[in-house]
């Protein structure tokens, strides 16, 4: 395969790693306020309480990755989304504060304030998430100099704000499959209702955003012409949504919580799909656009960051593997708990 | 405008940089204690040294979510605000930052969770090996991002493709650009930074402890670990420093002139500036107290040979010396402080009267401030000393911006950062001010007429917890709970 390919695929890795294991702690995030009792709410806490910084290291990989193997990507992405971003930053500063500090005091108010911090801060990561593949999606103004052209205005649009709502109901979805799995009792029965509840949101977004895309852009199915294959993985996708209510009223939360993972993966891959072999559309001039050559670093670069990231993944896989053996189970609240 | 736009994006990088290495290098230090201290209890199963790394640990914790959630930041900040210089050295740099994520950031969270929650889920091994893999990992990050500062400082292993303003450098020798001439000098200076902090930390909170009477065994042994670590690591950190000025002649001769004022080259032997005041509108360092010659045998190894001043260079190469200067007579003067008592302290230690010295004790609940300032000073120095270049010699700051970015934006970020980053440091005093105050778990047994006052005052403190929870058994989960 050729490098650049290569590095494309392995950044859609890193990309689906990260929708998958931050999905479900940012939709556990999302559905914070949702139960009232302090217990409960440090059941929900905790049961992403040793995962989460682990999942975020995904995204500052992805983040390292698109900087070092497509630096005109990223520097061109980062400078026009500036905005968005920080805000994003801001969000992400706040949850990772929020799970840590909570527990630090016994006080309601106290808590109270960070867990509407945390949830807000869960919610509005997701929503930005949402919005920035809707952006890529869409295309942006881009120049013949690689810089963003347009103004603010040119960031927004009902796209973008679609695809924000269908990321926030799909991580709300997956978190509450998570939680089902790792809670127990009357807790659990409210969750699964839950599950339900989310997973009709999803469905009318997934379908809401599925129309969407193909009514307004047929760039988005135009690779299919050169990958019949990839139609494979629109199927697949479809039935990883359709298992997802038959695995949660057969009462198997493992079997939902993978087809949810699947359905996360497919939708990732779909997007690569939708834009290879561009990394940012221009919708002013499609020569503009950055792609996986013309946004690329050299060769050699390309090539020793392979040799690196071959000889850092089966690490990356034991740790993973390992921390989430050692935390697998139900929720118990101990002295360690936050 | 486009001016206003430098100033802000420098401004906001600063303020965000060192906020966050108010983080990595406790991290760091305070690693290397834990590992010594775990490692002692696997060794002697005293629960002494139990209650060390289980205390050390969380304060650890909550730093380390600190420097997890600024961290971030550092790394969207190249793309959003300094977009020109990411395109100039994302094949360089980049490769730098990929293996820290993969190597560094992945090692440390996964066995972060062990090494937090991990206590009574696996066994006191491989609890161990997560201490270790920890701290390794922190230390990984530190080795990457200075390898890549350091060829900011001193690029090598590289070749130049395109011109103007879409020029940028690319690898030709990996090995080249990673060893180049001053990243293995510069990362052991950091290191050894972090080191001094981690023991600093431990020496303050566990004088604060002598001098209140509490967790007194605790509090000395902790203090006399950190105590001969520290004085080991602050001589070390001298003799790194002298050796890092020496390359500085050769590689970054205009910096080495704003660290020592140098405005004009002398014939003869360069002095070294103790004190002074530099006046760049004269270019002469005002009411200045010098040793002659000693900056030339310093860096030349002879006390004729002149040392380059900044007149030997173009106006616009040379950065602004008051900064440089200051910062690093500073980082300096703390560094021989530091050197100094923790020098006298030991023979202190050694004779045995170290802990009856309150006013002594009372230095090194406070001495803590020196470390985290020459860190963050010795940051400036390099920093503001490299300009006005971003990349030495080859890409200026003003030119490394984001083209795309208005002053307004960047100017509505610095001040978002200013208040969460004051809210953020406001909780993190208080939160640790907290842990600091709940001390740790008293598991071991107290001998001694201390052992009542000790009892005396952790009986004292549950009572103090059952009054604010709600129920009882809340009441002792929360007090089990660590802090």
């Amino acid at each position: 395969m050729d490098l650049h390919a290569l590095w494309f695929v392995l950044l859609g890795v890193l990309l689906t790693g990260y929708a998958i294991l931050d999905g479900f702690d940012l939709g556990v995030g999302i559905l914070h306020l949702a139960v009232r009792r302090d217990e409960e709410r440090r059941i929900l806490l905790n049961s992403i309480g040793p995962l989460w910084d682990g999942n975020e290291v995904w995204l500052v990989t992805f983040g390292g990755a698109l900087f070092a193997a497509f630096p005109h990507a990223y520097a061109t992405a980062f400078s026009t989304f500036y905005v968005p971003f920080m805000v994003l930053l801001f969000c992400l500063i706040f949850r990772a504060v929020s799970i840590e500090f909570r527990s630090k005091q016994e006080h309601p108010t106290w808590r109270q304030f960070w867990d509407v911090c945390f949830s807000v801060a869960s919610a509005l990561a997701t929503f930005l998430f949402g919005v920035a593949v809707g952006s890529s999606m869409r295309g942006i103004p881009i120049g013949g100099d690689k810089e963003f052209a347009g103004t603010f205005a040119s960031l927004i649009g009902p796209y973008p704000v679609l695809v924000g709502v269908l990321a926030v109901a799909t991580f709300a979805m997956h978190g509450s499959i998570y939680l089902h799995l790792k809670c127990e009792g009357e807790l659990q029965q409210r969750v699964h209702g839950w599950m339900w509840r989310t997973f009709g949101l999803f469905l009318v977004m997934y379908m809401l955003t599925t129309i969407y895309t193909l009514a307004t852009m047929p760039r988005a199915i135009h690779t299919f012409k050169a990958m019949p294959w990839a139609w494979i993985v629109v199927v697949l996708n479809v039935l990883a949504v359709a298992n997802i209510p038959r695995a949660i009223s057969q009462r198997r939360p493992l079997y939902a919580f993978v087809s949810s993972s699947c359905t996360i993966a497919a939708l990732t891959f779909l997007f690569g799909v939708a834009l290879f072999p561009n990394l940012i559309v221009s919708t002013l001039d499609p020569g503009w656009s950055l792609t996986i050559y013309s946004a690329s670093s050299s060769e050699k670069t390309l090539r020793i960051m392979r040799n690196i990231a071959f000889l850092g993944m089966p690490f990356v896989a034991a740790y993973t593997a390992l921390v989430y053996w050692v935390f697998r189970g139900k929720v118990k609240l101990g002295r360690l708990s936050y | 405008m486009g001016l206003s736009v430098v100033i802000l994006s420098r401004l906001q990088f600063a303020l965000t940089i060192m906020f966050h290495y108010l983080f990595p290098p406790l991290t760091i230090g305070l690693g290397v204690l834990m590992v010594f201290m775990e490692g002692m209890y696997l060794k002697s199963r005293d629960p002494l040294y139990e209650s060390m790394a289980r205390f050390w640990t969380r304060i650890f914790a909550v730093n380390f979510a600190m420097g997890v959630a600024t961290g971030v930041v550092m790394e969207f900040e190249f793309g959003t605000n300094w977009a020109t210089y990411s395109r100039f050295v994302g094949d360089v740099f980049g490769s730098a930052l990929a293996a820290e994520g993969i190597f560094a950031f992945f090692l440390e969270s996964g066995f972060l969770a062990v090494l937090v929650f991990g206590w009574d889920k696996v066994s006191p091994r491989t609890h161990f090996l997560a201490t270790v893999m920890v701290s390794l990992g922190s230390m990984f990050s530190a080795i990457w991002i200075v390898v890549a500062n350091s060829w900011q400082q001193t690029p090598a292993g590289f070749h130049i493709v395109g011109e103007g303003t879409s020029a940028r450098a690319e690898v030709t020798d990996f090995w080249a650009m990673v060893f180049n001439p001053s990243s293995v000098e510069r990362l052991v200076h950091v290191l050894l930074g972090a080191f001094i902090l981690g023991a600093f930390f431990v020496m303050s909170v566990s004088a604060y402890y002598l001098l209140k009477g509490r967790h007194v065994e605790f509090a000395r042994r902790s203090f006399t670990i950190a105590l001969l670590f520290g004085a080991a690591v602050s001589l070390a950190e001298i003799v790194s420093g002298d050796s890092q000025a020496r390359t500085l002649a050769t590689t970054q001769p205009t910096k080495l002139a704003a660290f020592e004022g140098l405005y004009s080259t002398e014939p003869g032997g360069t002095a070294l500036s103790l004190v002074g005041f530099p006046d760049s509108s004269q270019q002469r360092v005002k009411g200045e107290v010098a040793i002659p010659g000693l900056l030339s045998l310093l860096v030349h190894g002879d006390l004729d040979t002149p040392v380059r001043g900044l007149d030997q260079f173009p106006r616009r190469d040379w950065p602004p010396v008051a900064i440089p200067f200051y910062a690093y007579h500073v980082m300096v003067g703390i560094g021989f402080f530091l050197g100094t008592l923790t020098m006298f302290a030991l023979y202190l230690r050694w004779r045995g009267s170290l802990f009856e010295r309150r006013w002594l004790l009372w230095v090194f609940v406070f001495a803590v401030a020196g470390p985290v300032a020459a860190n963050q000073l010795g940051w400036v120095g390099a920093e503001v000393g490299r300009q006005p270049w971003v990349v030495y010699g080859l890409l200026r700051t003003p030119d490394a911006l984001s083209k795309a970015v208005k002053a307004g934006a960047v100017l509505g970020s610095i001040g978002m950062f200013a208040l969460i980053y004051a809210l953020l440091f406001a909780v993190w005093v208080y939160v640790l001010d907290d842990k600091i105050k709940h001390g740790p778990d008293e598991t071991a047994p107290v001998p001694g007429a201390t052992s009542v006052e000790g009892l005396v005052d952790a009986a004292g403190r549950r009572q103090a917890h059952h009054g604010f929870s709600m129920t009882g058994s809340e009441g002792r989960e929360a007090d089990r709970k660590e802090g």
